[in-house]
């Protein structure tokens, strides 16, 4: 019978089926960070039970760690302790592990595929909501909570019911401008935050094969904001290249058997899907969030909504709580919006590509008088260092932009960077949840390339525009 | 784990869809090491008027009088009655446990986020889904009474109002036995070690470099 990628990755695991329906599934890869990690260690530690597969983990610290100073021991009491604690536990349970200055330190997310830690066909889990990001490569990859965190690392297995196959297809290209990001802000507008709960998402059409794997991470890594554990994509030539040469990637002797068997890593001809979602590439534009959840997205030319025309009482009143919370009119243009701050940088946009896109909009601009901070934040240290390689640090210092060391940064601001009181921010980032990014800050949430074209006009402003001009 | 069988409480209605993990427990709590102590914490952006910090007193901070937590007749509450979507957004587990921390054991909402469903039977904490229809009228009931409890039997799976009224819901058999009788996961999973290992010696020969 035709099955879906996600059976395939599915049936490969399973260790056994249980009398309840539930299943025993096997897995491969466990990324590790010092948020979430900790009470698992402890666990384990209490009820005197060890790891059983230690080279299984591979371990960072993300998001407590500072993006300046990074030569001092880190200024927050408690955020010191959490990523020493996890320093100790890596000692203790003899993990790989990256420290904070290593040059292979970065996001969990961005490290993970850099190494080749994360391989096709893998079953990967963290104890993180943006481990979707990894399915970019056919392998199925999820976020789990503290307490699978410990039943992982004690038993490398997860007890789990299969969820649905949700497939959604971008038909045809994309125009110029038009991003990764903008694809799966458009797909989560259109399904909305809860669309893909109980279901994976694997993204398909020929606006996603036509993404680098860069891209299809941005893709991946917002699955989880459209209810879905898990997106996927099938593994290709450009998947196959990527993994070439890297240092968790499989031996020279095993190269060519893992090839073959990554071939496979696509859904069947005919293979059945419990749901099917469509969108028309060229409908896509650049986008822009308005409110507090990433379903209320807009193209950049449009309007904030009106909430008195939508017909839901409880999805009215949602809106209307946002537009109090993030200051804004119904009918207010949405380029015509200010910014205060503008933050590059994440597990869903902060790779060598991005980078590279943001740059492209930054180079022989300056940054906004009214802008406070524009930062780019690294998704790794080897990121950071290529973008030096490419003189990328170069045009966004001339630019006006602050080059920081790697970290998961203002996207959740656990650590020093974050948003005062109102201040309004474009970000890269992938959740605009009221405080996420600081105590009633302001979170747009944008491409890299809308990120420093709001930058660079201090105000939302469609990037295409901008690259006309250059 | 404790066990769950029933459980009797003050309901708070939160009235709004999309409820998330960064409200529930903002993030400066997530640095704690320990599973204890979020309770205070619990919805701190909206509890309270001025930003909370880790480890401070909590006793000469600004309340939000106007949250549904800090209503009087809300005051005891161990029951939360939500709207769609509940508990998205990140995978942390801090969430249920502040929930547990600050003695709510009892949620009951049209829909909940995966992951968040999950941690919180993980934690012997019961996320109920009824229908919208029926979340419509315990919001009503809710805010038009002084003060309204639920008695919750997961063994009956039967929710009882104060007027009597019963109402069914459904549980999954396995999340229902490992509550029921407080199982701890972990040891049931290694009662099957030698699946895992005759799993592991068939896949390492089919997918070496996997290991």
């Amino acid at each position: 019978m035709a099955q879906t990628l996600y059976d395939k990755l599915w049936e490969a695991h399973v260790v056994r089926e249980n009398d309840d329906g539930t299943s025993l599934l096997y897995i491969d890869r466990h990324l590790v960070h010092e948020v979430t990690s900790p009470q698992a260690f402890e666990g384990l530690r209490m009820a005197g039970r060890s790891l059983w597969r230690t080279n299984s983990i591979v371990a960072v610290p993300d998001h407590n760690v500072p993006t300046t100073d990074r030569d001092k021991e880190i200024a927050d009491p408690v955020s010191r302790l959490q990523v020493n604690t996890l320093v100790e536990n890596a000692k203790g349970f003899d993990l790989t592990f990256f420290e904070m200055n290593d040059v292979r330190q970065g996001i969990v997310h961005v490290i993970g595929p850099e190494q080749g830690a994360t391989l096709p066909g893998m079953t990967i889990v963290c104890g993180d909501s943006h481990t979707s990001t990894h399915g970019a490569f056919g392998a199925l990859a999820f976020g789990i909570g503290t307490s699978q965190v410990e039943h992982v690392m004690a038993t490398q297995t997860l007890v789990m019911k299969k969820s649905k196959n949700m497939r959604i297809t971008v038909e045809g290209p994309v125009g110029p401008g038009v991003t990764a990001k903008d694809i799966v802000l458009a797909i989560i507008g259109e399904i909305g935050t809860a669309g893909g709960t109980g279901y994976t998402i694997e993204f398909s059409g020929q606006a996603i094969r036509d993404l680098s794997v860069e891209g299809r991470m941005t893709v991946c890594n917002m699955a989880i904001e459209g209810g879905a554990r898990a997106g996927i994509i099938a593994a290709d030539d450009k998947t196959v290249e990527y993994f070439k040469g890297r240092p968790f990637s499989p031996s020279d002797d095993q190269w060519d058997a893992a090839v073959k068997a990554w071939q496979d890593l696509k859904s069947d001809d005919g293979a059945v899907f419990d749901a099917e979602v469509v969108l028309q590439a060229v409908d896509i534009l650049p986008q822009v969030t308005w409110g507090t959840s990433p379903e209320m997205v807009l193209p950049v030319s449009a309007v904030v909504p009106n909430p008195a025309d939508e017909p839901d009482e409880v999805k009215a009143d949602g809106m209307q709580k946002a537009l109090d919370y993030m200051g804004l009119t119904a009918g207010e243009a949405i380029d015509q919006i200010q910014v205060d701050k503008v933050f590059i940088g994440s597990c869903t946009n902060s790779r060598i590509e991005d980078l590279r896109a943001a740059a492209d909009v930054a180079k022989g601009r300056q940054v906004a008088d009214n802008i406070m901070v524009a930062m780019v934040v690294p998704g790794s240290g080897l990121v950071k260092k290529q973008a030096e390689a490419e003189g990328l640090d170069k045009v966004f210092l001339d630019a006006g932009f602050e080059w920081r060391e790697p970290g998961c940064s203002m996207c959740l601001a656990m650590n020093a960077d974050k948003l005062g009181e109102r201040e309004r921010c474009a970000s890269t980032s992938n959740r605009n949840f009221e405080s996420r990014q600081g105590l009633n800050g302001r979170t747009h949430l944008v491409s890299p390339e809308m990120a420093a074209a709001a930058a660079v006009t201090g105000h939302f402003t469609d990037v295409r525009a901008l690259m006309e001009i250059a | 784990m404790d066990k769950f069988v029933k459980f009797s409480g003050v309901v708070a209605p939160l009235d709004r869809p999309n409820v998330d993990t960064d409200a529930i427990i903002p993030k400066q709590y997530l640095k704690s090491i320990k599973r204890s102590g979020f309770g205070p914490n619990l919805f701190d952006d909206w509890r309270y008027l001025d930003p909370g910090e880790p480890g401070q007193d909590g006793s000469g901070r600004r309340v939000n009088e106007e949250f549904v937590l800090n209503l009087p007749r809300y005051a005891n509450t161990q029951i939360m009655l939500g709207r769609d979507n509940f508990g998205c957004g990140s995978s942390r587990e801090h969430a249920v446990w502040a929930f547990m921390d600050y003695g709510i054991k009892v949620i009951i909402a049209p829909s909940y986020a995966d992951i968040f469903y999950n941690n919180s039977y993980n934690n012997g904490m019961l996320p109920i889904i009824l229908s919208e229809t029926v979340i419509d009228e315990l919001f009503k009931e809710v805010e038009a009474a002084d003060s309204y409890e639920l008695d919750v039997d997961l063994e009956s799976l039967l929710i009882t109002t104060p007027s009597g009224r019963e109402i069914a819901f459904e549980c999954e058999a396995f999340r229902r036995h490992r509550l029921l009788n407080g199982l701890d996961d972990i040891g049931l999973t290694l009662q099957h070690a030698d699946d895992i290992k005759a799993y592991e010696k068939k896949r390492k020969a089919q997918a070496p470099w996997l290991f």
